[in-house]
């Protein structure tokens, strides 16, 4: 549950995802779920001459089990917060 | 898992907002299916109208019709919503025929094989 709830304050921000295919996507987080299943708008490629295909894709669904990464902005962490809660999670909620 | 809140309804990574929509479903083996979503579950099972896969080799590229699919949600990567004021592939790209794009890519992978093997050859001279 506990990354579920940090990235729904994450909803809003501008995130790239890396997936397991090494395909890489930059968006605007819109919404994620219990799966970590992401949905992303405003999309942009990582090298996107190797995607054609995905040339008139502005918003898409990612299912959560083929993200490898989602890289954050760098202020969009607030590391304090985040040690709170893994450490009440650890306690075995 | 808690059940969904009332609050959790804005978030929910739903498949619903893209009913009835044309998509590109990215699979796992990297083939690239668009079709028309008419169905889907929590596993991201989906159900593709006039579906097509889209073959592309390098400017070639190829869509070869296949008709309703269920897709199983395992094999999904991505589904992306294609705007239909954009246009789909570069303007550079040529629409070929299925055996022209089947020979092409047959000519690809013998390319990639024929790499992999000359690196293996290679590698015996330990050259740095």
């Amino acid at each position: 549950m506990l990354f579920f709830s940090y990235f729904k304050e994450l909803v809003g921000k501008e995130v790239t995802v890396e997936l397991k295919n090494d395909l890489a996507i930059r968006g605007t987080l819109h919404s994620v779920d219990q799966y970590l299943n992401i949905k992303l708008e405003n999309i942009k490629v990582v090298d996107d001459d190797k995607y054609p295909h995905m040339l008139s894709v502005r918003n898409c669904f990612i299912r959560g089990s083929v993200v490898r990464y989602v890289e954050l902005p760098p202020d969009g962490v607030d590391v304090d917060i985040l040690h709170d809660a893994t450490r009440r999670e650890a306690r075995g909620s | 898992m808690s059940w969904a809140g009332p609050e959790d309804i804005f978030l929910s990574t739903s498949l619903a907002s893209y009913l009835d929509k044309k998509l590109l479903v990215l699979l796992r083996d990297g083939r690239k299916l668009l079709g028309i979503l008419r169905s889907f579950d929590q596993f991201a099972n989906v159900v593709l109208e006039g579906a097509c896969e889209r073959v592309i080799v390098g400017d070639l590229y190829c869509d070869i019709p296949l008709g309703l699919y269920v897709i199983r949600g395992e094999n999904v990567v991505l589904i992306g919503e294609l705007d239909s004021e954009k246009e789909e592939l570069p303007t550079h790209m040529v629409c070929v025929s299925v055996p022209e794009i089947r020979r092409a890519q047959r000519a690809e992978r013998d390319a990639t094989d024929l790499k992999g093997s000359m690196r293996k050859r290679m590698e015996f001279l330990d050259l740095d």
